[in-house]
Formats: C-alpha cells, sequence, structure tokens
C-alpha cells in the first residue's frame, strides 16, 4: 500500500515536471540563436577543414569547447603554426568575457544542487546568456529554461559546425575569399555590442594601436594578449580618475 | 593537425573555457570578486574583440596593409554600418560577406 502511494507522488513529480514549460519556452526561445549559428557554424567547420583540421576534430572542437570566436581565432593561428600554448592563453582571453556573463546568470541561478553548475556554466555563450537576460525572469523553473535554451543552442553549433567541416570533403571551396571575412565581421559586431561607454571606446581604440604596434614588433600571437591586458589597465586607469 | 598536438590543444581550451564559465556561476553569493577586478574584467571583452579586430583587416603577411585593394580593409565600414544599426551577429556577418564579396568583384 505505502509502496503504491510512493509510487504515485513518484509518478505525479514526473508528470509535473514534464508539464513544466520552462524547458520547452528554452528550447523554442533557442531556435533564433540556431538560425544564427547555421551560417557561422558552417563558416567554423569549411574554414577548420580548409586550415589543416580533419572534419572530424574541427566537429570535436565544437562539441568540447563550445566557443565560437575562440575556436574560429584557434583556427587561424593553427594555421599560421602558433605554438598550443599560445591558442589556449589566447582562448582563455578571448573567453573571459564568459566570466562576466557568468556572475550576471548567477543571480537567477542561486541556490541550485551543486552537480547543476557544471551543465548549465559550459551552456553560457553570448547569445544564450543575451536570451536568458530578457526572458528567464518570468520563468518558473529557471535552471530548466536555461537547460532547455543553451542545449538546444550547442546542439545547432554542433551540428552546423559538422556540416560545414564534413561538406568541404566533397565540395572544396578552397580557401580565401569571403569566407576569411566571416571571423572580422563577427569581431565587429560583438565588439559593437560590447560597447556603451566612452570609456570603453578608448580601450578599444588603443587596443587596436597595441595590437597593431605589438603584431609589427613581436613574432608570434602574443600581440593580442599584451594589447588586451594594457588596454584593461588603461580602462581601470581612466574609470579609477573620473 | 597530429593528434597529440591536437588533443593537447583541446584539453587547454576546454580548461580555460570552462572554468571562467562555471565558476562565477558555482561561487556567487559567498563571495564577491574585488571591484577593480570586476573592473578591469569589464574592459577585456572589448579590448580583445579590438586587438583581434585590427590584425585581421590591417595586416597582411606581418605588414600593414593599407590600400583600395585590401578587400576586407574596405568592406570593413559598411560591415561596421550594419553592427551599429543592426547589433545582430547573423545580419552583419552575412551582410559583411555579401559587401567583402561585391568589393572584391569591384575593385
Amino acid at each position: 500500500m505505502q509502496q503504491s502511494e510512493e509510487s504515485i507522488t513518484k509518478e505525479n513529480k514526473l508528470t509535473a515536471k514534464l508539464n513544466d514549460s520552462s524547458l520547452k519556452d528554452g528550447v523554442k526561445d533557442a531556435l533564433p540563436i540556431i538560425l544564427g549559428y547555421l551560417p557561422i557554424g558552417i563558416a567554423y567547420g569549411m574554414l577548420a577543414v580548409n586550415k589543416g583540421l580533419t572534419p572530424l576534430q574541427a566537429t570535436a572542437m565544437s562539441l568540447f569547447v563550445f566557443a565560437g570566436s575562440a575556436q574560429l581565432v584557434s583556427i587561424e593561428m593553427i594555421a599560421a603554426g602558433a605554438a598550443v600554448a599560445a591558442i589556449v592563453v589566447m582562448t582563455f582571453l578571448v573567453n573571459l568575457r564568459h566570466l562576466l556573463l557568468s556572475a550576471s546568470l548567477s543571480l537567477h541561478l542561486r541556490n541550485l544542487p551543486f552537480y547543476y553548475y557544471p551543465f548549465l556554466g559550459f551552456l553560457i555563450t553570448d547569445e544564450s546568456f543575451a536570451v536568458a537576460m530578457s526572458k528567464i525572469e518570468s520563468q518558473k523553473n529557471k535552471q530548466r529554461y536555461f537547460l532547455g535554451l543553451g542545449f538546444t543552442a550547442y546542439l545547432g553549433w554542433v551540428f552546423s559546425s559538422a556540416v560545414g567541416a564534413f561538406l568541404t570533403e566533397f565540395i572544396d571551396l578552397g580557401s580565401g575569399g569571403a569566407l576569411d571575412f566571416v571571423l572580422p565581421a563577427m569581431f565587429v559586431v560583438l565588439l559593437v555590442m560590447q560597447i556603451s561607454s566612452r570609456t570603453e571606446i578608448i580601450v578599444a581604440l588603443f587596443s587596436v594601436f597595441a595590437s597593431l604596434f605589438f603584431a609589427l614588433t613581436i613574432n608570434g600571437s602574443w600581440n593580442i594578449i599584451l594589447a588586451t591586458v594594457l588596454a584593461a589597465f588603461l580602462g581601470v586607469y581612466i574609470d579609477g580618475n573620473s | 593537425m597530429e593528434i597529440v598536438k591536437f588533443m593537447l590543444m583541446i584539453g587547454g581550451m576546454v580548461l580555460v573555457t570552462f572554468i571562467p564559465r562555471v565558476l562565477p556561476l558555482a561561487l556567487l553569493g559567498k563571495k564577491e570578486l574585488p571591484e577593480k577586478v570586476v573592473l578591469w574584467l569589464s574592459f577585456i571583452p572589448a579590448a580583445v574583440l579590438a586587438a583581434l579586430l585590427a590584425p585581421s583587416i590591417l595586416l597582411k603577411n606581418g605588414n600593414l596593409y593599407l590600400s583600395l585593394g585590401n578587400t576586407a580593409l574596405i568592406a570593413f565600414f559598411p560591415t561596421l554600418l550594419v553592427a551599429y544599426k543592426t547589433k545582430n551577429i547573423f545580419y552583419t556577418v552575412s551582410g559583411g560577406l555579401i559587401f567583402y564579396l561585391l568589393i572584391s568583384l569591384l575593385f
């Protein structure tokens, strides 16, 4: 008797979970993100294979790293013959912004069982963050909403990279051409989206000149790391004195 | 790419991507980062993107490439306009590719 009661409550809990619309809403809200990922993921897959990865390696990178701009940067660096250490440091810098996204999201995802965080954290991207920030407040089950949103977007990213990577096996588009402009175009829009103050404009301009200066004077890809770190210090200095 | 080098690279990339994504989420509420550190971090995205963008359109084979023949540099301006107007990755990247193609046909 007691056992069957227990199984009934379990069943109720399960239906409650399935009826919870948060997960479904998350999946639905990821669809525009996937539309955005398709061309970029395909371009990434094509570039990666053109610049020396196998289609499987290109797809594996999307599966494990899941960070579009860092992946594209690493492809450029592989092609330029950069050291593994430089690629990893660059990835770290390019993805440091996730610290801030993660810290802001934490306001909405407090006091969860600990095992949730690796999964929720892995799914943080510029896109999932932007959508979540505008929609998560109204959700009953915020962690399930973000899991639905992030995981669907993740599948879209891995899928579109794989399409680009494996297609290149059959249709060789050659390297160079318009595909080379995917990454600069993405930097442009991400940069514009990041800038919201006068100090940030100064920081960005300083970083432009510092990056060019170090690129012309120091070998390897360290110009970006040096310029980034210095420019961020300049920002702190300016804001600290105003 | 050789498999050992690839695995090292992926392992490193996973580590440095995963930690900044998960740590604040998992530790928040218990400890806040110092204000100066948060301020410094807030400039990283703009700084790193600008540092990446400049060489990608202004350098070629390690030298400055200031010329009308530099398709990426010319395409940068209309792309920036689209980015500013739409603040949308999809529109900007597709627009950028179209500008790039048109300009490479014209010059």
